[in-house]
Protein backbone atom coordinates (compact mmCIF):
# COMPACT_ATOMS: atom_id res chain seq x y z
CA UNK A 1 0.00 0.00 0.00
CA UNK A 2 1.12 3.41 -0.75
CA UNK A 3 0.49 6.53 1.60
CA UNK A 4 -1.47 9.34 -0.44
CA UNK A 5 -1.81 12.76 1.41
CA UNK A 6 -4.60 15.05 0.00
CA UNK A 7 -4.71 18.96 1.43
CA UNK A 8 -8.57 20.19 1.02
CA UNK A 9 -8.26 23.88 0.06
CA UNK A 10 -9.28 24.84 3.54
CA UNK A 11 -6.18 22.85 5.20
CA UNK A 12 -8.06 19.61 6.37
CA UNK A 13 -5.40 16.56 5.45
CA UNK A 14 -6.72 13.46 4.11
CA UNK A 15 -4.49 10.81 4.93
CA UNK A 16 -5.03 7.76 2.51
CA UNK A 17 -3.39 3.97 2.09
CA UNK A 18 -3.68 3.66 -1.91
CA UNK A 19 -3.13 0.47 -4.22
CA UNK A 20 -0.61 0.46 -6.68
CA UNK A 21 -1.88 0.85 -9.85
CA UNK A 22 -5.17 2.59 -8.84
CA UNK A 23 -5.58 6.22 -9.89
CA UNK A 24 -4.77 9.39 -7.09
CA UNK A 25 -8.45 10.45 -8.56
CA UNK A 26 -10.05 7.72 -7.43
CA UNK A 27 -8.60 7.27 -4.28
CA UNK A 28 -9.43 10.82 -3.62
CA UNK A 29 -13.55 9.45 -4.65
CA UNK A 30 -13.39 6.59 -2.09
CA UNK A 31 -12.03 8.05 0.52
CA UNK A 32 -14.59 11.60 -0.23
CA UNK A 33 -11.82 13.74 -0.33
CA UNK A 34 -13.65 17.24 -0.75
CA UNK A 35 -12.78 19.73 -3.97
CA UNK A 36 -12.60 16.59 -6.29
CA UNK A 37 -15.49 15.94 -8.61
CA UNK A 38 -14.28 13.61 -11.46
CA UNK A 39 -17.06 14.33 -13.80
CA UNK A 40 -16.29 12.49 -16.51
CA UNK A 41 -15.08 9.04 -13.71
CA UNK A 42 -11.49 9.15 -14.91
CA UNK A 43 -11.32 9.88 -19.13
CA UNK A 44 -9.13 12.81 -18.84
CA UNK A 45 -11.90 14.25 -20.14
CA UNK A 46 -13.23 17.13 -17.84
CA UNK A 47 -10.29 18.84 -16.00
CA UNK A 48 -12.61 18.42 -12.34
CA UNK A 49 -9.94 16.21 -10.96
CA UNK A 50 -6.87 19.18 -10.75
CA UNK A 51 -4.47 18.74 -7.55
CA UNK A 52 -1.66 20.64 -7.33
CA UNK A 53 1.34 18.07 -6.77
CA UNK A 54 3.74 19.41 -3.74
CA UNK A 55 7.32 20.42 -4.91
CA UNK A 56 8.99 17.77 -3.16
CA UNK A 57 7.31 15.36 -5.45
CA UNK A 58 7.23 17.09 -9.06
CA UNK A 59 9.95 14.68 -10.19
CA UNK A 60 8.52 11.57 -9.10
CA UNK A 61 5.36 12.23 -10.31
CA UNK A 62 6.23 13.70 -13.60
CA UNK A 63 5.18 15.14 -16.38
CA UNK A 64 1.69 15.42 -17.70
CA UNK A 65 1.10 14.06 -21.38
CA UNK A 66 0.11 15.98 -24.02
CA UNK A 67 -3.61 14.64 -23.65
CA UNK A 68 -3.41 15.83 -20.09
CA UNK A 69 -1.77 19.36 -20.95
CA UNK A 70 -4.90 19.59 -23.23
CA UNK A 71 -7.57 19.30 -20.56
CA UNK A 72 -5.26 21.24 -18.17
CA UNK A 73 -6.48 24.06 -20.59
CA UNK A 74 -10.23 24.04 -19.01
CA UNK A 75 -9.24 24.11 -15.09
CA UNK A 76 -9.30 26.56 -12.53
CA UNK A 77 -5.64 28.71 -11.91
CA UNK A 78 -3.05 26.18 -13.29
CA UNK A 79 0.36 26.30 -11.77
CA UNK A 80 3.31 24.28 -13.35
CA UNK A 81 2.62 21.75 -10.53
CA UNK A 82 -0.54 21.04 -11.87
CA UNK A 83 -1.97 17.62 -12.52
CA UNK A 84 -4.91 16.00 -13.34
CA UNK A 85 -5.16 13.15 -10.47
CA UNK A 86 -7.12 10.38 -12.64
CA UNK A 87 -3.74 10.72 -14.86
CA UNK A 88 -1.19 9.84 -11.93
CA UNK A 89 -1.21 6.24 -10.95
CA UNK A 90 -0.30 5.24 -7.61
CA UNK A 91 3.20 3.05 -7.63
CA UNK A 92 6.01 2.57 -5.04
CA UNK A 93 7.84 5.49 -5.51
CA UNK A 94 5.11 7.78 -4.68
CA UNK A 95 5.16 6.27 -1.19
CA UNK A 96 4.31 9.69 0.89
CA UNK A 97 2.94 11.46 -1.91
CA UNK A 98 1.05 14.82 -0.81
CA UNK A 99 -1.15 17.12 -3.23
CA UNK A 100 -3.09 20.01 -2.40
CA UNK A 101 -7.12 20.67 -3.93
CA UNK A 102 -7.13 24.19 -5.55
CA UNK A 103 -9.94 26.23 -4.38
CA UNK A 104 -12.27 25.02 -6.71
CA UNK A 105 -12.57 23.17 -10.06
CA UNK A 106 -13.32 24.48 -12.92
CA UNK B 1 -45.62 24.55 -38.66
CA UNK B 2 -45.44 21.93 -35.84
CA UNK B 3 -44.53 18.53 -36.64
CA UNK B 4 -45.86 15.68 -35.16
CA UNK B 5 -44.79 12.32 -33.83
CA UNK B 6 -44.78 9.78 -31.95
CA UNK B 7 -42.36 10.04 -29.48
CA UNK B 8 -39.83 12.58 -28.71
CA UNK B 9 -36.93 11.84 -27.24
CA UNK B 10 -34.77 14.97 -25.62
CA UNK B 11 -31.34 13.40 -26.02
CA UNK B 12 -29.38 11.22 -28.78
CA UNK B 13 -26.61 9.47 -26.29
CA UNK B 14 -26.84 5.73 -26.94
CA UNK B 15 -29.35 5.60 -24.48
CA UNK B 16 -31.75 8.08 -26.14
CA UNK B 17 -30.95 6.14 -29.93
CA UNK B 18 -31.56 2.45 -28.30
CA UNK B 19 -34.64 3.73 -27.24
CA UNK B 20 -35.50 4.64 -30.80
CA UNK B 21 -35.14 0.40 -31.14
CA UNK B 22 -37.62 -0.53 -28.92
CA UNK B 23 -40.17 1.94 -29.42
CA UNK B 24 -39.75 0.97 -33.06
CA UNK B 25 -40.32 -2.67 -32.59
CA UNK B 26 -43.39 -0.98 -31.08
CA UNK B 27 -44.40 0.51 -34.29
CA UNK B 28 -43.77 4.04 -32.40
CA UNK B 29 -42.18 6.64 -34.64
CA UNK B 30 -39.21 9.01 -32.85
CA UNK B 31 -37.62 12.32 -33.45
CA UNK B 32 -34.60 13.06 -31.04
CA UNK B 33 -33.42 16.57 -29.99
CA UNK B 34 -29.88 17.44 -28.97
CA UNK B 35 -27.91 20.25 -28.24
CA UNK B 36 -25.04 18.73 -30.15
CA UNK B 37 -24.29 19.02 -33.92
CA UNK B 38 -24.18 14.89 -33.91
CA UNK B 39 -25.69 12.01 -32.22
CA UNK B 40 -23.90 10.42 -29.48
CA UNK B 41 -24.37 12.51 -26.58
CA UNK B 42 -20.77 12.17 -24.09
CA UNK B 43 -19.80 9.64 -26.41
CA UNK B 44 -19.29 11.39 -28.60
CA UNK B 45 -18.65 14.31 -27.50
CA UNK B 46 -16.50 13.63 -24.10
CA UNK B 47 -14.62 10.70 -24.91
CA UNK B 48 -14.96 9.14 -28.60
CA UNK B 49 -11.83 7.48 -28.80
CA UNK B 50 -12.27 5.73 -25.22
CA UNK B 51 -12.76 1.75 -25.28
CA UNK B 52 -15.44 0.79 -23.17
CA UNK B 53 -15.64 -2.72 -21.37
CA UNK B 54 -18.94 -3.14 -19.92
CA UNK B 55 -21.09 -3.42 -23.29
CA UNK B 56 -22.59 -6.77 -23.10
CA UNK B 57 -20.89 -9.18 -26.23
CA UNK B 58 -18.27 -6.10 -26.49
CA UNK B 59 -15.16 -7.33 -24.99
CA UNK B 60 -13.96 -3.74 -25.75
CA UNK B 61 -15.33 -1.24 -28.33
CA UNK B 62 -14.57 2.18 -28.29
CA UNK B 63 -17.22 5.16 -27.77
CA UNK B 64 -17.86 6.30 -30.97
CA UNK B 65 -18.17 2.82 -32.26
CA UNK B 66 -20.39 2.46 -30.15
CA UNK B 67 -22.92 5.48 -31.73
CA UNK B 68 -21.47 3.99 -34.84
CA UNK B 69 -23.06 0.44 -34.06
CA UNK B 70 -26.26 2.01 -32.32
CA UNK B 71 -27.16 4.36 -35.40
CA UNK B 72 -26.95 1.26 -37.63
CA UNK B 73 -29.18 -0.94 -35.36
CA UNK B 74 -31.77 1.92 -35.06
CA UNK B 75 -31.79 2.83 -39.22
CA UNK B 76 -34.57 0.93 -40.30
CA UNK B 77 -36.33 2.77 -37.94
CA UNK B 78 -35.31 6.07 -39.72
CA UNK B 79 -35.55 8.14 -36.38
CA UNK B 80 -35.55 12.29 -37.31
CA UNK B 81 -33.01 14.56 -35.99
CA UNK B 82 -32.86 18.02 -34.80
CA UNK B 83 -28.95 18.95 -33.43
CA UNK B 84 -27.89 21.77 -31.78
CA UNK B 85 -31.22 22.95 -30.16
CA UNK B 86 -31.80 22.53 -26.57
CA UNK B 87 -35.38 22.00 -25.81
CA UNK B 88 -36.68 25.12 -23.82
CA UNK B 89 -39.95 24.03 -23.06
CA UNK B 90 -42.70 21.38 -22.31
CA UNK B 91 -46.12 21.60 -22.18
CA UNK B 92 -49.11 19.54 -21.55
CA UNK B 93 -52.04 19.38 -24.60
CA UNK B 94 -55.85 19.13 -24.11
CA UNK B 95 -55.54 16.15 -26.18
CA UNK B 96 -53.36 14.30 -23.55
CA UNK B 97 -50.20 14.37 -26.02
CA UNK B 98 -47.24 16.77 -25.27
CA UNK B 99 -45.37 19.83 -27.01
CA UNK B 100 -42.06 20.88 -26.76
CA UNK B 101 -40.42 24.34 -28.13
CA UNK B 102 -36.81 24.47 -28.80
CA UNK B 103 -34.57 27.44 -27.94
CA UNK B 104 -34.72 28.35 -31.57
CA UNK B 105 -38.62 28.39 -31.37
CA UNK B 106 -39.69 24.87 -33.47
CA UNK B 107 -42.33 22.86 -32.25
CA UNK B 108 -42.73 19.45 -32.01
CA UNK B 109 -45.96 17.72 -30.54
CA UNK B 110 -45.82 13.88 -29.61
CA UNK B 111 -47.71 11.35 -27.29
CA UNK B 112 -45.31 10.61 -25.56
CA UNK B 113 -41.90 12.27 -23.70
CA UNK B 114 -38.85 10.56 -23.04
CA UNK B 115 -36.06 12.57 -20.78
CA UNK B 116 -32.63 10.79 -22.48
CA UNK B 117 -30.85 13.63 -20.96
CA UNK B 118 -28.02 12.09 -19.49
CA UNK B 119 -25.81 14.46 -17.21
CA UNK B 120 -27.63 17.55 -18.96
CA UNK B 121 -27.26 19.49 -22.08
CA UNK B 122 -23.53 20.43 -22.83
CA UNK B 123 -23.04 24.06 -22.36
CA UNK B 124 -20.28 26.43 -22.89
CA UNK B 125 -18.16 26.35 -19.54
CA UNK B 126 -17.96 29.47 -18.11
CA UNK B 127 -14.15 30.85 -17.67
CA UNK B 128 -12.38 31.39 -14.03
CA UNK B 129 -12.34 34.86 -14.62
CA UNK B 130 -13.67 36.91 -11.89
CA UNK B 131 -16.95 39.01 -12.19
CA UNK B 132 -17.32 37.70 -16.25
CA UNK B 133 -21.43 37.07 -15.12
CA UNK B 134 -22.11 41.20 -15.31
CA UNK B 135 -20.74 41.38 -19.04
CA UNK B 136 -22.42 37.79 -20.16
CA UNK B 137 -24.54 38.47 -23.23
CA UNK B 138 -23.29 42.34 -23.87
CA UNK B 139 -19.25 42.05 -24.22
CA UNK B 140 -18.87 38.51 -23.26
CA UNK B 141 -20.21 35.44 -25.86
CA UNK B 142 -19.14 32.24 -25.65
CA UNK B 143 -20.06 31.67 -29.34
CA UNK B 144 -20.62 33.41 -32.55
CA UNK B 145 -23.81 33.74 -34.20
CA UNK B 146 -23.28 36.62 -36.53
CA UNK B 147 -19.78 37.81 -37.23
CA UNK B 148 -20.92 41.17 -37.97
CA UNK B 149 -21.27 41.80 -34.39
CA UNK B 150 -18.02 41.88 -33.93
CA UNK B 151 -17.00 44.14 -37.15
CA UNK B 152 -14.46 47.21 -35.36
CA UNK B 153 -14.33 45.92 -32.01
CA UNK B 154 -11.06 45.00 -29.92
CA UNK B 155 -11.24 41.27 -29.63
CA UNK B 156 -10.12 39.33 -26.96
CA UNK B 157 -9.94 35.62 -27.72
CA UNK B 158 -9.32 32.82 -25.17
CA UNK B 159 -8.62 29.02 -25.50
CA UNK B 160 -6.06 26.97 -27.32
CA UNK B 161 -8.62 24.57 -29.15
CA UNK B 162 -10.26 25.01 -32.84
CA UNK B 163 -12.82 27.05 -31.34
CA UNK B 164 -10.24 29.45 -30.10
CA UNK B 165 -8.28 28.93 -33.05
CA UNK B 166 -10.75 29.36 -35.74
CA UNK B 167 -12.76 32.05 -34.62
CA UNK B 168 -9.20 33.93 -34.49
CA UNK B 169 -8.50 33.40 -37.64
CA UNK B 170 -12.59 34.23 -39.34
CA UNK B 171 -12.66 37.73 -36.84
CA UNK B 172 -9.14 38.65 -37.41
CA UNK B 173 -9.48 40.40 -40.77
CA UNK B 174 -12.86 42.51 -39.68
CA UNK B 175 -11.83 43.04 -36.18
CA UNK B 176 -10.41 46.58 -35.11
CA UNK B 177 -7.69 44.64 -32.78
CA UNK B 178 -7.75 41.12 -31.67
CA UNK B 179 -5.78 39.24 -29.16
CA UNK B 180 -5.69 35.62 -28.48
CA UNK B 181 -4.45 34.32 -24.72
CA UNK B 182 -4.08 31.03 -24.67
CA UNK B 183 -2.06 29.14 -21.19
CA UNK B 184 0.88 27.82 -23.19
CA UNK B 185 2.37 27.81 -26.48
CA UNK B 186 1.34 24.73 -27.81
CA UNK B 187 -2.53 24.60 -28.75
CA UNK B 188 -4.91 21.22 -28.95
CA UNK B 189 -6.01 22.93 -32.29
CA UNK B 190 -5.32 21.83 -35.87
CA UNK B 191 -1.55 22.46 -36.78
CA UNK B 192 -2.79 24.31 -39.83
CA UNK B 193 -4.66 26.79 -38.05
CA UNK B 194 -2.13 27.07 -35.42
CA UNK B 195 0.66 28.06 -37.99
CA UNK B 196 -1.76 30.57 -39.60
CA UNK B 197 -2.02 32.42 -36.38
CA UNK B 198 1.66 32.56 -35.71
CA UNK B 199 2.15 33.69 -39.33
CA UNK B 200 -0.54 36.79 -38.31
CA UNK B 201 1.51 37.50 -35.38
CA UNK B 202 4.58 37.67 -36.47
CA UNK B 203 3.31 40.19 -39.32
CA UNK B 204 2.18 42.27 -35.79
CA UNK B 205 -1.50 41.61 -37.91
CA UNK B 206 -2.70 40.28 -34.66
CA UNK B 207 -1.75 39.96 -30.60
CA UNK B 208 -0.76 36.60 -28.60
CA UNK B 209 -0.64 36.64 -25.13
CA UNK B 210 0.76 33.45 -23.24
CA UNK B 211 -0.65 33.71 -19.88
CA UNK B 212 -4.50 33.54 -17.83
CA UNK B 213 -6.90 35.73 -17.95
CA UNK B 214 -7.42 36.96 -13.79
CA UNK B 215 -9.03 40.48 -13.88
CA UNK B 216 -12.08 41.93 -16.38
CA UNK B 217 -12.52 45.77 -16.10
CA UNK B 218 -15.75 47.34 -17.74
CA UNK B 219 -18.73 49.81 -16.73
CA UNK B 220 -22.35 48.61 -17.40
CA UNK B 221 -21.85 45.02 -18.83
CA UNK B 222 -19.58 46.90 -21.48
CA UNK B 223 -15.41 45.92 -21.37
CA UNK B 224 -12.75 47.87 -21.56
CA UNK B 225 -9.70 45.70 -20.49
CA UNK B 226 -8.01 42.47 -19.21
CA UNK B 227 -5.50 41.57 -17.36
CA UNK B 228 -3.32 38.63 -17.96
CA UNK B 229 -0.90 37.01 -16.08
CA UNK B 230 1.91 35.88 -18.34
CA UNK B 231 5.24 34.62 -17.27
CA UNK B 232 6.69 38.10 -17.15
CA UNK B 233 3.70 39.06 -15.07
CA UNK B 234 0.60 41.07 -15.53
CA UNK B 235 -0.44 42.85 -18.84
CA UNK B 236 -3.61 44.73 -19.29
CA UNK B 237 -5.11 44.41 -22.59
CA UNK B 238 -7.61 46.96 -24.03
CA UNK B 239 -10.90 45.40 -25.38
CA UNK B 240 -14.44 45.30 -26.12
CA UNK B 241 -15.72 41.83 -26.79
CA UNK B 242 -14.71 38.91 -25.43
CA UNK B 243 -14.68 34.95 -26.71
CA UNK B 244 -13.50 32.13 -23.82
CA UNK B 245 -13.60 28.90 -25.12
CA UNK B 246 -13.81 27.00 -22.44
CA UNK B 247 -15.02 23.71 -23.81
CA UNK B 248 -18.15 22.21 -22.50
CA UNK B 249 -19.64 21.29 -19.55
CA UNK B 250 -23.35 19.49 -18.47
CA UNK B 251 -25.90 21.55 -16.96
CA UNK B 252 -30.15 20.29 -16.47
CA UNK B 253 -31.19 23.17 -18.10
CA UNK B 254 -34.56 23.81 -18.56
CA UNK B 255 -35.29 20.54 -17.44
CA UNK B 256 -35.63 22.01 -14.38
CA UNK B 257 -38.42 24.33 -14.83
CA UNK B 258 -40.99 21.43 -16.44
CA UNK B 259 -42.76 20.45 -13.08
CA UNK B 260 -40.88 17.53 -12.79
CA UNK B 261 -39.89 16.01 -9.12
CA UNK B 262 -36.43 16.51 -9.15
CA UNK B 263 -33.90 14.24 -6.77
CA UNK B 264 -30.52 15.59 -6.18
CA UNK B 265 -30.51 17.32 -10.30
CA UNK B 266 -31.64 13.70 -11.16
CA UNK B 267 -35.92 12.70 -12.12
CA UNK B 268 -37.06 10.54 -9.98
CA UNK B 269 -39.10 7.25 -12.22
CA UNK B 270 -40.90 4.20 -10.92
CA UNK B 271 -38.68 1.04 -12.07
CA UNK B 272 -41.54 -0.76 -13.73
CA UNK B 273 -42.31 1.93 -16.54
CA UNK B 274 -39.62 4.43 -15.82
CA UNK B 275 -41.84 7.13 -15.88
CA UNK B 276 -41.51 10.94 -14.30
CA UNK B 277 -44.13 12.73 -11.94
CA UNK B 278 -45.95 13.32 -14.72
CA UNK B 279 -47.62 10.60 -16.73
CA UNK B 280 -46.89 10.38 -20.43
CA UNK B 281 -42.96 11.75 -19.67
CA UNK B 282 -40.34 9.09 -18.73
CA UNK B 283 -36.74 9.65 -17.73
CA UNK B 284 -34.02 6.73 -18.98
CA UNK B 285 -30.40 6.72 -18.54
CA UNK B 286 -27.78 8.79 -16.58
CA UNK B 287 -30.58 11.55 -16.13
CA UNK B 288 -32.98 9.11 -13.89
CA UNK B 289 -33.12 7.70 -10.45
CA UNK B 290 -34.23 5.26 -8.73
CA UNK B 291 -33.00 3.21 -5.23
CA UNK B 292 -30.00 1.05 -7.01
CA UNK B 293 -29.46 3.59 -10.16
CA UNK B 294 -26.57 2.67 -11.49
CA UNK B 295 -25.25 5.34 -14.41
CA UNK B 296 -24.27 2.23 -17.07
CA UNK B 297 -25.17 2.63 -20.42
CA UNK B 298 -26.24 -1.32 -20.31
CA UNK B 299 -29.04 -0.35 -17.41
CA UNK B 300 -30.18 2.37 -20.04
CA UNK B 301 -30.61 -0.10 -22.58
CA UNK B 302 -32.51 -2.36 -20.20
CA UNK B 303 -35.00 1.18 -18.94
CA UNK B 304 -35.64 2.00 -22.60
CA UNK B 305 -36.99 -1.76 -23.07
CA UNK B 306 -39.31 -1.17 -20.19
CA UNK B 307 -40.18 2.29 -20.93
CA UNK B 308 -41.04 0.97 -24.37
CA UNK B 309 -44.01 -0.84 -23.45
CA UNK B 310 -45.44 2.10 -21.10
CA UNK B 311 -45.21 4.38 -24.03
CA UNK B 312 -46.76 2.43 -26.13
CA UNK B 313 -50.09 1.84 -23.80
CA UNK B 314 -50.10 5.57 -23.80
CA UNK B 315 -49.50 6.22 -27.28
CA UNK B 316 -51.89 3.36 -28.81
CA UNK B 317 -54.79 2.66 -25.65
CA UNK B 318 -55.95 -0.26 -26.04
CA UNK B 319 -53.90 -2.35 -28.38
CA UNK B 320 -52.79 -5.50 -27.27
CA UNK B 321 -49.11 -5.38 -26.91
CA UNK B 322 -47.87 -9.31 -27.81
CA UNK B 323 -44.51 -9.86 -26.55
CA UNK B 324 -41.99 -10.90 -29.71
CA UNK B 325 -38.35 -12.08 -29.53
CA UNK B 326 -36.79 -10.92 -32.80
CA UNK B 327 -35.11 -14.10 -33.33
CA UNK B 328 -38.30 -16.04 -34.15
CA UNK B 329 -40.98 -13.06 -34.96
CA UNK B 330 -41.19 -12.87 -38.50
CA UNK B 331 -43.68 -9.34 -37.53
CA UNK B 332 -40.12 -7.79 -35.73
CA UNK B 333 -37.93 -8.94 -38.76
CA UNK B 334 -40.06 -6.94 -41.26
CA UNK B 335 -39.52 -3.86 -39.09
CA UNK B 336 -35.93 -4.63 -39.20
CA UNK B 337 -36.11 -5.19 -43.09
CA UNK B 338 -34.47 -8.65 -42.71
CA UNK B 339 -37.47 -10.48 -43.82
Amino acid sequence: MTKITYIAHDGSKFEVEAENGSTVMENAIRNAVPGIEAECGGACACATCHVYVDEAWAEAVGEPEPMEEDMLDFAYDVRPSSRLSCQIKVRDELDGLVVRVPERQA
Amino acid sequence: MTKKTDVIIIGAGPVGLFAVFELGLLDLKCHLIDILDRPGGQCAELYPEKPIYDIPAWPSISAQGLVDKLMEQIAPFHPEFTFNRMVSSLEKLEDGGYRVTTDEGETIEAKGIVIAAGGGSFQPKRPPMPGIEAYEGKSVFYSVRRMEDFRGHDLLIVGGGDSALDWTLNLQPIANSLTLVHRRPEFRAAPDSVNKMYALHERKELGFEVGQVTALTGTDGQLESATVKGPDGPVEIRCTRLLPFFGLTMKLGPIAEWGLNLHENLIPVDTEKFETSIPGVFAIGDINWYPGKLKLILSGFHEAALMAQAAKRIANPGERIVFQYTTSSTNLQKKLGVA
